[in-house]
């Protein structure tokens, strides 16, 4: 029993915190909403260069090989600067099915490939524009389809950083990959959405905190008051109760059992409560500030509600731990039970 | 990242099952806080304990432990719960004073206070709280004046629970005329000793869970001083440290009762509100989420880390997640909820009553979510 982190892991999370935290700062954002878009092909590339796009994919494939804990890191990264590439649906989600199902197809061949997944939950599918290919649900197959295989209508999301599309198409069109781990797929959706969560949510608290430090009232910083200090508190006692689950939850999804499934959706739940939960004392925070466009704290609500509504409702993955709970023993020697 | 159980951890598991399954009595035992019987029968049951070496699984062998790692530690609590053992009536001491003595103590300190702690020959109790040193604890007035090799206490200490039936309390004194965090001494004493009057305090169960304690003159050797003299509030914050971030609450407590909601659920779901299933539901995963924590934050430990503030988001966390956990009880149980239960029973009325301290005692919520505010996320005083 170690619930530790390793050096290479820290260092993988570490280059990839510095890399987004300097190509994705308040300025390129809002170059990129005032450009009307939400793809950096040059944050893009330095991805792709740090291997961040290979992680999950086998080394037999030529990537390396690594798993969703790994992953998990570079997601909660993602979540910290509301990255808006698709690092996380292509190389977490659609790279590592594709890769089970066609280990030699071309596309696993370029690392710089981007994969877009449609799950059937999902009405929309995200950054369909720049992607390559498309990952596509129909009777529990994937079907892999070119984009000017499939008709793309853009669809106005809230979220400024995203850009998600109705996708119509002909299954004579695509090719038929064949039965497809739809359950597997989603159990690392809820995993990376979770972290990212934790990232979304960490920021949150971290700019109320900037504020509150310097904005004054009444002769002091806002952030002396207890009314104030309380709502960022509650926030960060949601993310530190989220956090162990979601590293938990990413180490156990290759068990692929009602356990594992269980505590994704548990880490899902948690840490998407937790962004919430954050955004919104960040916003009443900051107070009229909060509520403008200027303070970027809506990139990271907006953010945790897109997720929230991805891959699985809220009553989908409660249900999830509801079958676990209520099927399987529960109770303190449980806590790291696996199928036999 | 390796979370899965060694072979020698299950050995370890299967050990505790076995003796617990031997020696837990058959009927649960008068609270301790109830009556002196109640209290001496959980007396007699450290003793049992401690006949099997369980007295407190992580404490060096010298002094009445097993040298066990934290990760055992939560194994034993895990089984411990799991089997309904009696509650630990001398957790002040084991839990609390314990860790904190093994830090700050001299060596015969503790070769003098841990073994009979361990086996529940002396039970401790909590004497920092004085009524006008309540969530402002460097507000203590009480005084210890240094006499040659012993000191003379004086003052009035207030809700220490366990102290009408316990028989060591440990407490914060300050030298006369010294202000605020400075000049404070965490000293021992004993309860029975001359110049001491306990007065029970009931509690809203109606039980006497608590005491005031008035000390006239108590005469205690300087030996019962932990750590320097003027250190008692550095020595204060690390037991408080240990209380919120570790010891005071086992995961394994909550992990029994969101398995007892879900029992409940089930059997009540035909006629209670449909609603409620998902609270049950959230119950269980605040449990895990707490249990996933504590075991990081034991991973850690062993890999040397220090418990720092974020002690303080553990005492919130589990003192609100048990609040919902019994108000969903209650909800579940409806029109019941208000009858008291047949002894025997699964008592959800009177746990969600001691719920409702958890967001006061050991530092109350509000004062955690300052520390948290100001330590860890770095908001100005």
């Amino acid at each position: 029993m170690d619930f530790t982190l390793n050096d290479e892991q820290q260092m993988f999370a570490e280059t990839a915190t510095t890399l987004f935290g300097d190509t994705c700062t308040p300025d390129h954002w809002r170059k990129m909403m005032e450009a009307g878009t939400a793809f950096d092909p040059d944050r893009w590339a330095q991805i792709v260069e740090n291997g961040f796009t290979l992680l999950m994919l086998p080394e037999s494939a030529g990537g390396l090989g690594l798993t969703e804990l790994d992953f998990a890191l570079i997601a909660q990264a993602a979540g910290y600067v509301a990255l808006p590439e698709p690092l996380v649906e292509s190389a977490g989600i659609a790279v590592p099915m594709l890769a089970a199902l066609a280990p030699d197809h071309a596309l696993l061949a370029d690392p710089s490939a981007i994969i877009a997944i449609a799950p059937s939950a999902n009405p929309v599918v995200a950054s369909a524009d720049v992607a390559s290919a498309i990952l596509l649900e129909k009777d529990g197959h994937a079907f892999l389809a070119t984009p000017d295989k499939v008709t793309l209508t853009p669809v106005a999301t809230i979220d400024p950083l995203r850009r998600v599309f109705r996708v119509d198409w002909n299954p004579a069109n695509a090719q038929d990959l064949g039965p497809a781990d739809w359950t597997l797929a989603t159990d690392r959706a809820a995993v990376f959405a979770a972290a990212q969560g934790l990232g979304l949510a960490q920021r949150s608290v971290d700019l109320a905190v900037t504020y509150a430090k310097d904005r004054q009232q009444f002769g002091k910083p806002i952030g002396s008051y207890q009314a104030v200090k309380h709502h960022l508190a509650s926030a960060q006692v949601a993310i530190e109760f989220a956090r162990p689950v979601v590293l938990a939850a990413a180490a156990s999804v290759g068990q692929q059992d009602v356990y594992s499934r269980a505590r994704a959706s548990h880490a899902r739940t948690a840490a998407l409560e937790a962004a919430d939960k954050a955004a919104r004392a960040s916003i009443q925070v900051h107070g009229a500030m909060g509520y403008s466009w200027e303070v970027d704290v809506h990139l990271f609500l907006k953010r945790a509600l897109a997720l929230t509504g991805s891959w699985g409702t809220p009553a989908f993955h409660r249900a999830r731990v509801a079958t676990r709970l209520f099927n399987r023993p529960a109770g303190p020697d449980q806590t790291f039970a696996r199928e036999a | 990242m390796d979370l899965s159980y060694t072979p020698e951890q299950q050995t370890f598991r299967a050990e505790v099952r076995h003796w617990l399954e031997a020696h837990v009595p058959a009927h649960p035992l008068e609270h301790f806080d109830a009556t002196r019987a109640g209290f001496e029968a959980h007396r007699q049951w450290e003793a049992t304990l401690k006949s099997g070496d369980w007295g407190m699984v992580t404490w060096p062998k010298e002094y009445g432990g097993r040298g066990l790692d934290l990760i055992q530690w939560l194994i034993f609590e895990e089984e411990y719960y799991r089997a309904g053992a009696p509650g630990r009536v001398n957790q002040n001491g084991v839990f609390l004073l314990g860790p904190t003595l093994m830090e700050f103590g001299t060596h015969e300190q503790k070769q003098r206070f841990l073994p009979p702690m361990a086996s529940g020959e002396e039970i401790w109790a909590q004497a920092w709280s004085e009524p006008q040193a309540g969530s402002d604890l460097a507000g203590v007035r009480a005084t210890a004046m240094r006499d040659g090799d012993d000191y003379v206490l004086n003052g009035h200490k207030i809700w220490s629970s366990r102290a009408v039936f316990a028989d060591w309390a440990f407490g914060l004194f300050r030298e006369p005329g010294s202000e605020r965090h400075k000049g404070m001494s965490l000293i021992f004493f004993k309860l029975d000793q001359p110049g001491v009057t306990r007065n029970p305090i009931r509690k809203i169960n109606g039980h006497v869970g608590f005491a005031e304690i008035f000390l006239e003159d108590v005469r205690v050797p300087a030996f019962n001083r932990l750590g320097d003299e003027g250190q008692g509030w550095h020595i204060c914050m690390a037991t408080a440290g240990f209380e919120r971030g570790l010891m005071l609450r086992s995961p394994a407590r909550y992990q029994v009762a969101a398995a007892a909601l879900a029992d409940l659920w089930q059997a009540r779901k035909d006629t209670a509100d449909p609603v409620l299933e998902a609270d049950v539901v959230r119950a269980f995963m605040n449990a895990e989420a707490y249990a996933l924590n504590i075991y990081q934050t034991a991973s850690r430990l062993i890999a040397g880390a220090k418990i720092g503030p974020e002690a303080s988001t553990n005492k919130i966390f589990w003192s609100e997640m048990d609040i919902h956990l019994h108000q969903t009880a209650l909800a579940i149980l409806g029109t019941e909820a208000e009858l008291l239960p047949p002894a025997g029973q699964h008592d959800w009325l009177d746990d969600y009553i001691f719920a409702l301290a958890g967001p006061i005692y050991a530092g109350s919520n509000e004062i955690q979510r300052n520390i948290i505010a100001e330590r860890m996320l770095g908001l100005p005083r």
